[in-house]
């Protein structure tokens, strides 16, 4: 028995608008709304939304043989929401079909696992309740921002409830092992862990419409013979793909959807099967566990957090960021929360990189140049701070504030506690108002029962009075 | 090979950057090997360094026949010229030029500047190249700029050999479009005879192309590079002011854009008053300029200390935390490569040939004075930025050598010399 595990990531950041120093202080509006428009919308019309129904064809076509898992963050669904909102329908539907599984992801994209724990636990948080909220699914199985990975974040994953999490094969952390079973996480034992094969996911992400291939054209017959030609004991392939892949890097004149459509009914005639993460998780036992000293990605040769805090632009620009963490948590201004969060995505870092001036890194990036989107993020970024400060000046230390801050919500909660007081005693009161005025009644026409009742209201009064004078 | 060089300036009597250029490409290209230069400026002052090309002054070139004595040459022109070839060089004279202004070894004088009757030289430059093209023997040439074009082709005719020019700059640049006719016939002769031609950038090539009709395929771009700089240059030392600078360094003219830096040092000031900025340089804008920063009211912060040389250049690099080179068209512009030697971020214009190859850089358009002070506001405002680009601009312009730009033009003379 083999099985594939097809999981696809979505995922659009806020692209910043162009923003200069003198505008610090004078607006507060960040995003190219334009620009993020134009390129969630093309993408949506030309690759997501034709992607999504072909894949609900499958699983409706397979009577649900066929699944899969989708990890989706905020940031991207927020964009839906905003231009094109029938593309969460389409999610919906795949939802409905209860062969999809949501998998959980930091809400921003962001790379808070790596620069602020608390940060990560909230932000997972929300996008499950987000998700919640949309489909209706809690997930269960983690995807950390860019399948970054590490032993201290795996304790984490785990507190946070994930009995599974989805990262990098990385040939560096595996060495002679495969990625095609399911391992342990050394600092988390009882948290499994799944590995993306690097080699079958780059096939299709990367290779599929490349004439200089050697597997150039690259079939599902050929891409299911690869698959059930691995050793029969690799039980778990788990290939993790970018929606966009479908229609964007891989154009559909390419045939890529039809590539995708027919990997059901080939995989079929192997006998192998597909599940989604949890599945996977729950049906196959640990072989080994991992352990992962220095952060993994999916990103560049490396496999590691380079194309993201390898420069000291980037870790500059983190550095200061993440320094205001604490105190935007504390404040409850909705815009300054949602401009955090926006401000997180990991792709304004992957803009300032420098490894590879000339080739792949600036193809996605809406910058000439690293140096560009430097100054362009940290001028926003000091107009963000300057707003924080506002509310909450560095002139008073974290922990002062935080004291102060339970005062005051203390005191907020006491002054609830008595005004709650207050009013079950304007209750009573008028309670025994109206006994009274019901005695007074009463005694101009004498009846016992009543009378007796009267007396026990009359003893309760000098009680509840007392507990007024508290 | 032997390359026969036409060149009008040679350190270190330079006067802008076409010597600097003429001299790295020439000490690149014999660092390649088995290369034998000779080297023709039109007045040498005996303290240029020989070591890597024989240096030729026109100024020492007899075009009239003089009856002298060896002792008396050598007297006269010994530390110039080895007496030996002045006599072999007079038995080449091809015409009586004794109706010209010749002196007492039947030489005419050159100013080796850019004078008034700069035409006029550049004719007698013409004249002298035709006695030494007969003289020496050689492969090939090749003729820097337009000065030298008229030379270069005279020695292609008297010779047969081939002719390479080497475009450093055309009128296009310097006067922003309005060209001087003459001029203009001058490059385009000289582009029309040459059997490649050498550009200095990309942009460059562009208007060889589009402007003066060239065959694309007669075109090639050889970027320009420095020479490493001296320890001693390294270390000058300097005491910084208080405030952050930000420094110009060139001509001030049409050219270079300094309005544009201007307007956006008052941008600057505007929002951050801890900088200081500094036009060097002189030229025939400079007094508008004065007159601008006076009109933005920021006099007291816009400074201009005149023309610097030699070692002056370097100690206000060091002193400077950005440099910036608004350009409106820059052939190349090596001065933002000097900068960052000194470990200066750079801030250029998208319009400068530099630009091609320069990675560590922030570039804008030249009319872009958003930009620029954004630029500006950022490299003194972020100290990662400034780190970033001095550290990883320092590591890129020193891969940036001549001895790659030298390969790259020996093989084009060997392509040229294979096809003619």
């Amino acid at each position: 028995m083999k099985a594939v595990s097809f999981n696809f990531e979505i995922h659009q950041p806020f692209r910043l608008k162009r923003y200069r120093f003198f505008d610090i202080g004078n607006d507060h509006y960040y995003y190219d709304d334009f620009l993020n428009d134009d390129i969630v919308t093309r993408i949506a019309q030309q690759s997501y939304i034709p992607a999504a129904e072909t894949l609900l064809r499958m699983v409706n076509d397979t009577k649900g043989a066929f699944r899969f898992s989708i990890s989706l963050t905020g940031a991207a669904i927020e964009q839906f929401e905003q231009y094109v909102p029938e593309f969460i329908d389409i999610l919906r539907k795949l939802a409905d079909t209860g062969k999809v599984e949501f998998l959980a992801t930091p809400y921003a994209h962001s790379l808070a696992s790596l620069y602020d724990p608390e940060e990560f636990q909230e932000q997972t948080k929300v996008l499950c309740d987000k998700l919640y909220s949309l489909f209706g699914q809690k997930p269960k199985v983690f995807r950390n921002t860019e399948l970054i990975y590490s032993d201290d974040i795996a304790p984490q994953i785990y507190a946070m409830g994930f009995k599974g999490s989805l990262t990098e094969g990385a040939k560096h952390i595996l060495g002679w092992k495969s990625p095609d079973y399911i391992y342990s996480a050394a600092s988390a034992p009882k948290l499994k862990l799944l590995l993306k094969n690097d080699k079958l996911s780059d096939d299709i992400a990367f290779r599929f419409s490349d004439s200089n291939w050697d597997a150039y054209p690259l079939t599902a017959d050929k891409y299911m013979d690869w698959i059930a030609s691995t050793p029969a004991e690799e039980q778990i392939i788990n290939i993790c793909l970018n929606l966009e892949t479908f229609g964007a890097m891989q154009p559909a004149s390419s045939g890529i959807f039809q590539f995708l459509e027919a990997l059901p009914r080939f995989a079929n005639e192997r006998g192998i099967e597909f599940w989604t993460p949890t599945e996977a998780i729950s049906k196959l036992k640990a072989v080994d566990s991992l352990a992962v000293v220095h952060p993994i990605s999916g990103a560049d040769e490396a496999r590691d957090v380079s194309a993201w805090c390898g420069n000291q632009l980037q870790r500059e620009a983190l550095d200061k960021l993440y320094s205001a963490g604490e105190r935007v948590r504390l404040c409850t201004d909705r815009r300054l929360k949602q401009d955090w969060w926006y401000l997180q995505g990991s792709d304004h870092f992957y803009y300032m990189s420098t490894k590879h001036f000339s080739e792949g890194h600036a193809n996605f990036s809406p910058y000439e140049s690293p140096y560009s989107a430097f100054t362009n993020y940290m001028n926003v970024l000091a107009d963000f701070l300057v707003r924080v400060d506002e509310q909450y000046p560095l002139s008073v230390d974290n922990e002062e504030l935080n004291s102060l801050l339970k005062t005051i919500r203390n005191q907020e909660s006491e002054i609830a506690e008595l005004t709650r007081e207050k009013e079950s005693m304007s209750k009573s009161l008028a309670q025994y108002n109206i006994e009274h005025n019901n005695r007074k009644e009463a005694a101009e026409a004498p009846a016992k029962p009543r009378g007796r009742k009267a007396c026990a209201t009359k003893e309760a009064k000098p009680k509840a009075t007392k507990k007024k004078a508290e | 090979m032997k390359a026969l060089m036409f060149g009008w300036e040679f350190p270190p009597h330079i006067l802008g950057g076409l010597g600097t250029a003429s001299y790295g490409l020439t000490r690149g290209m014999s660092r390649c090997g088995n290369m034998d230069i000779t080297f023709v400026i039109p007045k040498p002052w005996g303290d240029e360094d020989r070591s890597f090309a024989n240096i030729i002054g026109t100024s020492q070139v007899p075009v009239a026949w003089r009856d002298v004595s060896r002792d008396y040459v050598e007297q006269r022109i010994g530390k110039l010229m080895d007496p030996e070839l002045y006599f072999r060089l007079r038995d080449h004279i091809y015409a009586d030029f004794n109706y010209m202004r010749t002196n007492d070894l039947g030489c005419i004088e050159f100013s080796g500047r850019y004078p008034d009757n700069l035409l006029e030289e550049i004719n007698n430059y013409s004249i002298t190249a035709g006695v030494i093209a007969r003289t020496l023997d050689f492969d090939i040439i090749h003729a820097h700029d337009w000065l030298c074009y008229p030379a270069g082709i005279h020695a292609k005719q008297v010779t047969g050999k081939p002719l390479v020019i080497h475009v450093h700059a055309t009128d296009y640049d310097r006067s922003r479009g309005n060209v001087n006719p003459t001029v203009f016939n001058i490059e385009r002769d000289g582009m029309i005879h040459a059997d490649h031609i050498i550009t200095v950038s990309n942009l460059t090539r562009q208007t060889v192309i589009d402007k003066y009709g060239i065959d694309p395929s007669k075109v090639t771009t050889v970027h320009n590079a420095v020479v490493p700089l001296s320890q001693e240059l390294l270390d000058v030392e300097v005491t910084k002011p208080k405030e952050k600078v930000v420094t110009f360094l060139g001509r001030i003219t049409m050219q270079k854009g300094p309005e544009y830096f201007v307007e956006a040092a008052a941008k600057v000031l505007k929002n951050n008053h801890n900088v200081r900025f500094v036009m060097a340089g002189s030229g025939d804008m400079m007094e508008k300029m004065i007159d601008l920063a006076a009109a933005r009211g920021i006099a007291d912060r816009f400074h201009f200390p005149g023309f610097q040389k030699g070692k002056q250049v370097y100690e206000m690099l060091k002193a400077s935390d950005v440099y910036i080179m608004p350009s409106v068209s820059e052939p190349f512009g090596i001065s933002p490569l000097e900068a960052m030697q000194m470990g200066c971020p750079s801030i250029i214009s998208k319009q400068s040939g530099c630009a091609e190859i320069l990675n560590h850089v922030i570039k804008t358009d030249y009319w872009d004075i958003d930009a620029m002070a954004d630029a500006i506001n950022a490299i003194i405002s972020y100290p990662a930025l400034y780190k970033s680009l001095r550290e990883e601009g320092l590591a890129e312009v020193a891969q940036i050598t001549w001895e790659k730009a030298g390969q790259k033009v020996i093989d084009i003379y060997n392509k040229v010399l294979q096809n003619y």
